[in-house]
């Protein structure tokens, strides 16, 4: 006999609550490894569309948003004289809309750019996308969704386009996006001469800071930062991880307060038993250490559901055609042990007016409880 | 005989003192002594056996246990992990547990062994009778078999006082004389000192000494 025992025979006692109270535990978990899931795996395709095979990501220096960023595309070249640059590619980004698509993004890219060659062609050539050229490249769904072909024209914007290929790409951004020659794109968007991004490869045997330090030298009104530090330091990667943890903490609140109800239920309804031990002897902290105790193994079945609920989820939702490419169900020890900290954390506030409550009770005042 | 509880001019009211319980009761209790508490319902005798045993400081007035004044927290609760064991008119079993892990329970408070605790269960099992029903749920418990748990559970640490507020109370014509005459013979045999609130005045008799309250008082002592 034991307090363990005790607690463990009080939460099977009572399987209906005992249940309850972990379901929301387990939704809380859910959701928020869901919505952390799919925002680290919206921020991390975004991050490999930067990097594409670049150590360095150039941008205008303190700008919120990379689409208002503008970086004179002489700086590439620039860039690619440095000895230690292998190569520095301009990208533009924007997003355009279709009559039917309010919403699409646009790469405007060099055709010397890697991002093609690497990609997976399911219709045309590589060589039909010129730098001087106005034929586009759509990714394999953006493709599909705008049911467009190699050899006709998409309207896009104020333009149309001749379609020269459609490429399939893992990443979902890219792959329900539209690849456009960068001249084109400045002229399509009225950003001539500039992009939002330049991405810059290293030579063999040079460091990223040679780089950093001659952009801070000749161009201090542009960032260069790795893609660690890019990562870090963007305002939008922030904000959508920081939304994502809000959201998650909002739905382990409503979790921890159904473990609140089930733990002040459950000590409501054995008001004589909390007298009784106390009267053989259970001091306050004994009384506190089983409530709390309760609390926590609720907490544990519900973690243990929510984590299996959220690896089935969004293995599912990655299944779902307009998904694919946009859900990365790969979770990080962060954000298990983020969930798992704020289940605890969750368990403890939950039963702390149960276990004020039931160590504040007077055992002779219990007795007499109707 | 030294006095094992001595209760000297005890006073205990409730909701702010707008109900008076306890005026100024004094009463000693000689050690091994059965002492029965009588008196009509509300006569402050269950109020008395919780002030006595800790469970209610008094308001005014001084309770001694074996010659100590038991004051403050730490010691009201070694008083009741090793001092006194209750007997309660409902025998306040956890449903869900074997009889034996509801006569555990105070060996979870202070920590005793489970190879000695489980010894002094099977001790007190087998001279209550209820030792075949130890691996029992409550639930499979007559009246009389949980009210024998109840008093194996409030022996369990050995503690010297034994204090039984009506034990016999929810039970049936033949369990109450049972149960009645268990507690007096384990009291006497083990030499514990026994005070019994009842207002059973036939069964009162058979202890060494009758005290009658009424309104709060002792009223008559050595009846």
């Amino acid at each position: 006999m034991s307090l363990w025992r005790l607690i463990f025979t009080n939460l099977r006692r009572h399987r209906v609550r005992t249940a309850i109270g972990a379901t929301g535990i387990a939704l809380g978990v859910a959701t928020m490894l869901s919505v952390v899931g799919i925002l680290s795996g919206a921020v991390r395709m975004f991050e490999r569309i930067l990097r594409s095979d670049s150590e360095l990501v150039v941008f205008e220096r303190n700008v919120s948003d990379l689409f208002f960023s503008n970086v004179p595309v002489t700086l590439a070249d620039e860039l690619e004289k440095q000895p230690a640059v292998k190569d520095a590619q301009p990208v533009l980004f924007a997003i355009v809309a279709s009559p039917d698509r309010p919403v699409i993004t646009c790469f405007g890219i060099r055709a010397s750019d890697g991002r093609l060659k690497k990609a997976t062609w399911v219709k045309g050539s590589i060589n039909d996308f010129r730098d001087d050229g106005d034929a586009i490249v759509l990714g394999e769904r953006a493709a599909e969704f705008l049911k467009a072909e190699p050899g006709q024209r998409l309207e896009l914007g104020q333009q149309s386009y001749p379609v020269a290929g459609i490429v399939r790409t893992e990443n979902g951004f890219e792959d329900g996006g539209v690849f456009m020659p960068l001249l084109c794109a400045q002229k399509a968007f009225h950003k001539e001469g500039v992009a939002s991004i330049v991405s810059v490869a290293m030579n063999a045997g040079h460091e990223t800071s040679e780089v950093k330090e001659w952009m801070k030298t000749n161009h201090s009104s542009f960032s260069a930062l790795e893609n660690e530090e890019f990562s870090k330091s963007y305002s939008q990667f922030k904000i959508l991880k920081t939304t994502a943890w809000v959201v998650g903490g909002c739905a382990f609140l409503l979790g921890g307060l159904s473990v609140t109800n089930t733990m002040i239920l459950s000590v409501f309804s054995r008001i004589r038993e909390l007298a009784i031990v106390r009267v053989s002897g259970f001091s306050k902290g004994q009384v506190a250490r089983m409530i709390f105790g309760e609390s926590l193994v609720i907490s544990f079945i519900g973690m243990i559901a929510g984590l299996v609920l959220s690896g089935v989820g969004l293995r599912l939702l990655k299944l779902v055609p307009q998904l694919q490419g946009y859900i990365d169900p790969s979770l990080g020890l962060t954000e298990i042990l983020g969930a798992m900290g704020l289940a605890v954390v969750t368990a403890l506030l939950g039963a702390l007016y149960p276990a004020w409550y039931a160590v504040r009770l007077k055992p002779a005042d219990a007795l007499r409880y109707e | 005989m030294s006095e094992m509880i001595s209760v000297e001019d005890v006073w205990k009211s409730f909701d702010r003192g707008r109900i008076e319980v306890l005026k100024g009761v004094n009463l000693g209790v000689a050690r091994g002594e059965v002492l029965a508490l009588c008196g009509t319902s509300g006569c402050g005798k269950s109020t008395l056996l919780h002030v006595i045993g800790g469970l209610e400081p008094p308001d005014r007035g001084l309770v001694r246990i074996d010659g100590k004044v038991p004051s403050g927290e730490a010691a009201r609760l070694e008083l009741l992990r090793r001092g006194v064991g209750f007997v309660f008119q409902l025998h306040h079993l956890v449903a869900g547990l074997t009889l034996e892990e509801n006569c555990l329970v105070p060996a979870v408070a202070t920590g005793m062994s489970r190879s000695a605790a489980r010894a002094r269960v099977r001790e007190l099992a087998e001279a209550t009778g209820i030792a075949g029903r130890l691996d029992r749920r409550v639930r499979e418990l007559s009246g009389g078999e949980r009210q024998r748990g109840s008093l194996v559970r409030a022996l369990l640490n050995d503690p010297p006082i034994l204090l039984a507020d009506e034990p016999t109370g929810a039970l049936d014509e033949t369990n109450r004389e049972r149960v009645f005459e268990l507690l007096l013979d384990l009291a006497r045999s083990q030499g514990k000192t026994l005070v019994i609130a009842t207002h059973d005045l036939d069964l009162a008799r058979r202890c060494d000494r009758v005290v009658r309250m009424r309104d709060g008082k002792v009223v008559e002592d050595g009846v």
